[in-house]
């Protein structure tokens, strides 16, 4: 910033002596001064260069000297907090997550922006989509935030980004069983748990009714139709019963059919073989009763599938600490591929047809002429448009303070972030905040004089 | 500004996003210029003053409410500037800019102790001190001071060691409220078998976790080391410390225990937690203090009736007493900001808040039978008759990066371990590091 201060200035004061070729005043590097004297020329510079030397210079070079003093600001610590931004682990997370942040989010926005603004050129209706693309940059960041945080909640009820994800779902596979529901713990339990399926411990015998207690069943996936459970009596085929072994209000015995408690009906079950062959298959009834019909007599192990107690597939924890930064990183592009697109759009507009032109009448397909020739030509745009974004991902902060709950925010923290937290959310620890300042004002300082570097090429 | 607006768009959606409502939210003064009544002097008139401090909502209405008692007594004008959660961020630009509030309410006396340090407070008048002296016992004034010299009274004090349930969840699953830890586990385990997971954590929260520990902490291993610990004489690797976290991975280790599953814990803060009890009634149970009255009426239940609580089941010796609470201090050197704490120690200034709803006090001479239902009847005795054998929130006593702050210390390791009740060494060792940082 400050060097775009000094630019215009240097050539002034050299400009007085000389003065041989007029010239419109703006173009510094004219010789003759049309302008007015180095007296009045200062007082004119004067505001601006104040308001930058209280708002830019002098702010930097107290946070430099503060970066070297401890907390309270009175021990000098030299630069023992420089050495604490890359030793402590927390600080460690944080830098690497500002490098994803910086390889990703910019590569992201400006392919978009590159793949939105060639195909808004083909279609009709172009400007109402570059309308809408372009929406999210009206909103301010916070409230982006705030969308963000509602769009990724885990309840699909709720969240977006889970609604979808559970309808598609939804649509290949539907879960019809008992989720969470599970078999009666305990030493007197005929029954246990078996890589997600409940099988009888011993095997059974055709015959004698077979007990299997489920217990844990939720009130919402109580079918409506279920009967109190009864057990099959008589017989010399395999029967038995699955029930809800839970007495409403208490009471009621472990492992053994109340009166009041229920069957679960449509319960798939399975009579495996000694040879671990599933010998026959069948769906329990309203009352929760089933029967194999026609089993060949003999013992077998009575298996409940894991299909009953598939829970309902609910999405992805984006707001846990593996997905929080692609997530956050995804509410960024949202906001700024818009923008991306409307520059390149731009630059799009500007590349000499001819040139398109006579690459196709050469018999360039669609995509080379793409590679070839809009890229190249649109690269001054590009770097642009790359470049902010890398100084705008390096000082992210709100989306990442809004979006991450704070139970994950060390994960998903950012060095901007970091920042706030230690000088004033209740680290108040100052002198390493504007270490970490400066950490990054280094960070950005090198996009920054490119772009600056970029637009003095492009003005000679 | 940009985050003040953030902090109304984030009402208003009810996202409660912690530590984020630092914008101030001043409110209208509440003026006296109504017809005031009483024949007292106004000895304040004309005089401005502002008072800080971290509630919103109901909480902030009835505190205005006291102020408007305070301002027709004397005739002071007095602001209300909400702090947000996190009060440090709030006052701490403040301080340095050397414009901060005339009286502000702090939410941990370990904050006296920190801006007592900075010279931000100034120690309290004589006419103050005589006050507290009549009004509190010895160990709430030892909170309120720093180096020998008293700062701060302690305005409201929080019950923290309750457990909330869903009655009707207790009924269907036939359990009564337990005495003890093991039978806590034991009706856990029937209600998750009834279909209902028992206990709705606020993980996103991470002081509600802090206060669990506590008051696991304080029963199973008593007072004694409780007091070392809280200073950090003892290691967080100490086993009593294992044993505390064993017994929470009891009722967070077991997936069904868990209404939404760990992970979803985790993103829940309070008071979404109390909702998922008695609003969306998908869990039995939250652990949680006094104050959960309140989002328990906004989700529509009946306390006492829905809604009922039992004291933390004893997982040891000690029956836990921990308390959490809000030290007034002033910082600035105004008559006003002098007598506002005074009228805010004193059986009157009590009396008037004890009235309404959510508030318990410390101050003994502030009679039980002041305040508006029997809950909090019962409540305010068992703080006053507990006396010595109380103890103030731990985590409120450490340095606040340990214990006071979003995503970092203690939180922070609490919510690892809510993620992962298994790793209770790692635990250990992660708090232990934690701890020697902020001791240092």
């Amino acid at each position: 910033m400050t060097e775009r201060l000094d630019g215009p200035v240097a050539p002034r004061e050299g400009s007085d002596s000389r003065g041989d070729s007029p010239g419109p005043a703006d173009t510094p590097h004219k010789k003759l001064r049309l302008g007015p004297s180095p007296a009045v020329a200062l007082a004119f510079l004067l505001p601006a260069a104040l308001l930058l030397g209280v708002w830019v210079v002098y702010p930097i070079v107290f946070s430099i000297f503060r970066s070297l003093f401890d907390a309270a600001g009175t021990g000098f610590v030299g630069l023992g907090n420089y050495v604490t931004i890359f030793t402590d682990g927390g600080m460690l997370t944080t830098i690497r997550n500002n490098l994803i942040w910086v390889v990703v989010a910019p590569i992201v926005i400006t392919t978009l922006g590159l793949i939105f603004a060639v195909l808004t050129e083909r279609i009709r209706w172009a400007t109402a989509f570059k309308l809408i693309v372009f929406m999210p940059m009206a909103v301010s960041l916070m409230a982006a935030g705030v969308i963000f945080r509602l769009v990724y909640d885990e309840d699909p009820d709720k969240g977006v980004a889970n609604a979808v994800l559970t309808t598609i779902n939804d649509t290949f596979s539907s879960s019809q069983g008992y989720p969470e529901a599970r078999a009666r713990e305990g030493d007197q339990s005929p029954v246990a748990a078996q890589g997600g399926a409940v099988v009888t411990k011993q095997p059974v015998q055709t015959g004698r009714p077979v007990l299997i207690p489920i217990v844990g069943v939720k009130p919402a996936v109580m079918p409506a139709d279920a009967q109190p459970a009864k057990t099959p009596q008589g017989g010399d085929e395999l029967a038995g019963t699955v029930w809800f072994d839970f007495t409403p209000g208490g009471g009621g015995q472990s492992n053994a059919v109340d009166a009041t408690e229920k069957g679960l009906p449509g319960m798939t079950v399975e009579a495996v073989g000694s040879d671990g062959q599933v010998a026959a298959t069948a769906t329990t009834a309203d009352d929760g009763s089933f029967r194999f019909e026609g089993l060949a007599a003999g013992s077998y192990v009575v298996r409940l599938p894991q299909s009953n107690f598939e829970a309902a597939y609910n999405g992805l924890t984006w707001l846990g600490p593996t997905l929080i930064t692609p997530a956050i990183i995804g509410a960024f592009v949202w906001v700024w591929a818009g923008f991306a697109m409307v520059l390149i759009a731009a630059g799009l507009a500007a590349i000499p047809r001819d040139a398109l032109e006579a690459a196709r009448i050469d018999g360039a397909t669609e995509w080379q002429v793409f590679r070839k020739i809009t890229v190249p030509l649109l690269s001054p745009v590009l770097l642009v448009v790359f470049v902010t974004m890398i100084i705008n991902t390096l000082k992210v902060f709100d989306l990442v303070f809004i979006i991450a709950p704070s139970s994950v925010q060390p994960e998903a923290n950012v060095v901007a972030l970091e920042m706030w937290r230690v000088s004033f959310g209740g680290g108040n620890n100052q002198g390493l905040g504007s270490a970490l300042a400066i950490f990054l004002l280094i960070l950005v300082l090198p996009f920054m004089i490119m772009n600056i570097r970029r637009f003095r090429r492009e003005n000679a | 500004m940009r985050s003040a607006r953030a902090a109304a768009v984030l009402a208003g959606l009810a996202v409660a996003v912690a530590a984020c409502g630092n914008a101030p939210t001043t409110t209208q003064p509440t003026t006296s210029s109504s017809a005031a009544t009483g024949g007292g002097a106004k000895t304040l008139e004309g005089v401005k003053l502002e008072v800080a401090a971290k509630w919103t909502g109901d909480e902030q209405k009835n505190f205005e409410q006291v102020l408007k008692a305070f301002s027709e007594k004397t005739g002071a004008v007095v602001t209300y500037a909400s702090t947000g959660e996190d009060t440090g961020a709030y006052l701490g630009p403040r301080i340095q800019g050397g414009s901060p509030p005339d009286v502000a309410i702090l939410p941990q006396p370990g904050l006296v102790q920190q801006y007592a340090e900075q010279n931000a407070l100034k120690p309290l008048t004589d006419a103050v001190t005589k006050q507290i002296d009549d009004n509190y016992t010895p160990y709430w004034k030892e909170l309120g001071s720093a180096d020998g010299k008293v700062y701060g009274v302690l305005v409201k004090a929080a019950h923290k060691s309750l457990v909330w349930y869903q009655a009707k969840a207790f009924e269907d699953a036939g359990v009564q409220p337990p005495a003890t830890w093991d039978e806590l586990v034991k009706a856990s385990q029937t209600i998750a078998d009834s279909g209902t997971p028992p206990f709705s954590f606020c993980g996103a929260s991470g002081w509600t976790l802090t206060d669990l520990f506590e008051n696991v902490y304080l029963s199973s291993a008593g007072p004694e080391k409780y007091d070392q610990l809280a200073k950090h004489e003892i290691p967080w690797t100490d086993p009593s410390v294992a044993t505390a976290l064993e017994k929470i991975a009891q009722i967070a280790g077991k997936k069904e225990f868990v209404a939404d599953g760990n992970s979803g814990a985790l993103q829940t803060d309070f008071p979404t937690c109390v909702t998922k009890v008695f609003g969306q009634k998908k869990a039995a149970m939250v652990i949680e203090a006094d104050f959960v009255a309140t989002p328990v009426v906004q989700a529509g239940a009946k306390v006492g009736e829905d809604a009922k609580y039992f004291p933390f089941p004893k997982a040891g010796d000690t029956a836990p007493v921990v308390l959490g609470g809000d030290v007034a201090v002033a910082m600035k050197d105004s008559p006003g900001a002098m007598a506002l704490l005074e009228f805010l120690a004193s059986k009157e200034g009590g009396e008037v808040w004890a009235k309404l709803p959510g508030y318990l006090s410390p101050n003994k001479n502030v009679s039980p039978d002041n305040y508006p239902d029997d809950l909090t009847k019962q409540l305010g005795k068992t703080i006053v008759e507990a006396g010595d054998a109380v103890r103030y929130d731990m985590s409120d006593l450490a340095p606040s990066a340990f214990g006071g702050t979003d995503g970092k210390g203690e939180w922070k390791v609490l919510q690892d371990f809510l993620r992962d009740p298994s790793d209770v060494k790692g635990a250990q060792e992660a708090l232990e590091a934690e701890a020697k940082k902020a001791w240092k």
